[in-house]
């Protein structure tokens, strides 16, 4: 059994300050154990978001030595433990007490995104055919537990805080799983244009970095989505041809 | 695990590791191996081998599921298609690839099969206007909750619940509130926060968690579950006295004491219940009586707050099954 320091953040909304706790720490030991070891010995008022301790809620996510991790899923033997530990609440979100921030921003923002809208079923039965590759496009997409972890580190939400223009990586991911869906008819370009910000993305990859759940972000569903977005409104052929289009129409 | 097969399912099992495998690959006319069988008879297979002194080092059993790239080609990514989510934890939490090594396994609390008692229909419980659905209610899986069958139970149930709980509010209105209970109960809640020097309550959520993992856990008998009633007596005198600093935002130690209440109350519920149904059927394994009695089949045991407040129990008989679900069940043979 060997001692570790954690430094853990403490207080409200404002403010807050790093206070050292002790704890032993064994074998097999992840940053949550130590937390709740340290709610269980010597703070019992310290409050932490967590559920699952599997790494599938998505409710544990912190800036543990100023990286953003799952606390359920980091091993202490991956971290020095010589000098202190530090595990500070995500940066990108309001504080509200310790270790919990308000996220609720990040569920406003869904609700802005339009919904999953199929094309009429494609046998009498109700059911859809689709090809396995198309499927196989969007899976990676929905592997994602809302963690926002990405959304922490990203600097346009970081350290810009334009959360009012920017819906973030989480929200490009989802975007992209619905574009991309098979049967999906709905048209998002658009929004993610003008209000859902995705030419500030500037492709740093920092958020395919902390990604727990190893979604490949910034190249599978922000770049292609990109691209979309280019082709549908940057296109000087498509330009023309839409002009032409809304012409004849105006006939 | 081929030596000890419950009778129940003899004729579905396989008789032989090769006769499993062909199960595994798809072969109709093979049964099912020994592992697939009901999760408590895993459990306790699991059990007696560590009993036994042949545990692993950790004081499970070793799963081994590497072995199939003997059976079959590209076996590692096979492993890591059909389990993503095992071999990313596996992985990262224990630093062991599963295609590559045995992994170390033993059980735990999966699921809670009693609870609240409620109509099968509305999903009403006895205590007017509360309704209830999903784990924390009793009766649809009966006495063991076969996989994949709490998602179906909270999606199908859960929406009759609610349908109910509307049309009764509609019909019911609002009934009356006790302002002075209300008060009284606010204020008792706040207690803790005054009681300095008063214990701290993880200790005794710990406590009572080892306790009832040892005396009324995968193998039962009813001495230990006098010792657990016993134990729990004062595990209560305890939990009326601890004490947590802070205040009432966010505060896990005062949810952990304000819920010692309830776990003590389910833990009480549970061990009076295992000592009744004197026999073993499902989850429930008694040392003392490990057979099923068809006579308990018939039964539900049912416990509710007597006027001192204290458990009072009591057999009820478990309603005719409906005809359509018995044709059902006929039917499917
Ligand atoms: C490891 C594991 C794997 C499982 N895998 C499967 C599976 O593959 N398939 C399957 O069908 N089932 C599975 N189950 C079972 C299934 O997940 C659960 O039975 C189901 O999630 C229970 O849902 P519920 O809504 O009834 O209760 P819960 O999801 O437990 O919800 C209860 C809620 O009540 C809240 N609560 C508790 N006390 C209070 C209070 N005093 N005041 C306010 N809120 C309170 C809790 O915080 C919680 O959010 C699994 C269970 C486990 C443990
Ligand atoms: S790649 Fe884009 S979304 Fe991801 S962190 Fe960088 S700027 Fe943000
Ligand atoms: S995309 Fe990855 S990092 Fe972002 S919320 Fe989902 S799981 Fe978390
Ligand atoms: S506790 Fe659920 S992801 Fe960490």
């Amino acid at each position: 059994m060997t001692t570790a320091t954690f430094s853990i953040r403490r207080g409200g909304p404002t403010g807050g300050e790093m206070v050292d706790y002790q704890t032993e720490v064994s074998e097999g030991m992840v940053v949550l154990d130590a937390v709740h070891q340290i709610q269980a010995e010597s703070a019992s008022d310290l409050a932490c978001r967590w559920n699952c301790k599997a790494g599938k809620c998505g409710s544990c996510s912190a800036e543990i030595n100023g990286m953003p991790k799952l606390m359920c899923m980091t091993r202490l033997d991956t971290i020095p433990l010589d000098v202190p530990v530090t595990i500070e609440p995500m940066r990108a979100f309001p504080a509200i007490k310790d270790l919990i921030t308000d996220v609720s921003w990040n569920y406003e923002v869904k609700k802005r995104i339009k919904k999953f809208k199929p094309r009429p079923p494609d046998a009498e039965d109700g059911t859809w055919r689709m090809q396995q590759e198309d499927i196989d496009r969007v899976q990676e997409f929905r592997k994602c537990i809302e963690c926002f972890l990405c959304q922490d580190v990203c600097h346009v939400l970081r350290d810009h805080a334009m959360h009012e223009e920017f819906i973030g990586p989480r929200f490009l991911v989802y975007s992209a799983a619905l574009e991309m869906h098979p049967l999906d008819t709905e048209d998002r370009l658009q929004e993610l244009k003008d209000m859902h910000g995705i030419g500030y993305c500037n492709i740093t990859k920092c958020c395919t970095k902390v990604c727990p759940e190893n979604i490949t972000i910034t190249d599978n569903a922000i770049i292609p989505l990109k691209e979309r977005v280019v082709d549908e409104f940057y296109d000087p052929v498509k330009k023309f041809v839409k002009l032409f289009r809304r012409r004849k129409h105006d006939r | 695990m081929f030596d000890d097969i419950p009778d129940l399912y003899k004729d579905q099992t396989a008789d032989t590791e090769e006769e499993g495998w062909r199960y595994v690959i798809g072969d109709r006319d093979a049964r099912r191996p020994p592992e697939l069988l009901t999760r408590d008879h895993v459990a306790r297979c699991i059990v007696r081998e560590v009993k036994a002194g042949r545990g692993s080092p950790h004081g499970g059993v070793f799963l081994d599921i590497a072995w199939i790239k003997e059976k079959i080609p590209n076996a590692a990514e096979h492993i890591k298609k059909k389990l993503p989510s095992m071999y990313h934890q596996f992985k990262q939490l224990a630093n062991l690839d599963i295609t590559e090594e045995p992994m170390e396994i033993g059980p735990t609390t999966h699921y809670i099969m009693g609870g609240i008692r409620v109509d099968g229909d509305t999903q009403a419980s006895t205590v007017l206007g509360l309704f209830a659905a999903g784990e924390c209610a009793a009766g649809i899986n009966g006495a063991n909750r076969l996989g994949g069958n709490s998602l179906s139970d909270l999606i199908v149930f859960g929406k009759r619940a609610g349908e109910y709980a509307a049309i009764f509010a509609k019909e019911n209105g609002h009934g009356t509130i006790d302002n002075d209970e209300v008060e009284r109960i606010a204020k008792g809640t706040l207690e803790p926060f005054e009681r300095e020097g008063g214990e701290n309550p993880y200790t005794i959520q710990q406590d009572l968690q080892e306790m009832m993992q040892e005396l009324v856990g995968i193998v039962r008998t009813e001495e230990e579950m006098v010792q657990a009633l016993e134990g729990i007596e004062q595990l209560k005198r305890r939990s009326a006295n601890t004490f947590v600093p802070g205040n009432i935002d966010f505060n896990p130690g005062w949810h952990t004491a304000l819920d010692l209440h309830n776990l003590l109350t389910v833990s009480e519920a549970i061990a009076r219940a295992a000592i009744e149904r004197k026999e073993s059927r499902g989850g429930q394994y008694r040392d003392d009586y490990p057979a099923k009695d068809p006579e308990f089949g018939k039964v539900n045991v049912s416990l509710k707050k007597d006027a001192d407040g204290r458990m009072q129990i009591a057999r009820v008989w478990i309603p005719e099954m409906p005809v359509e679900l018995k044709q059902i069940i006929e039917e499917m043979g």
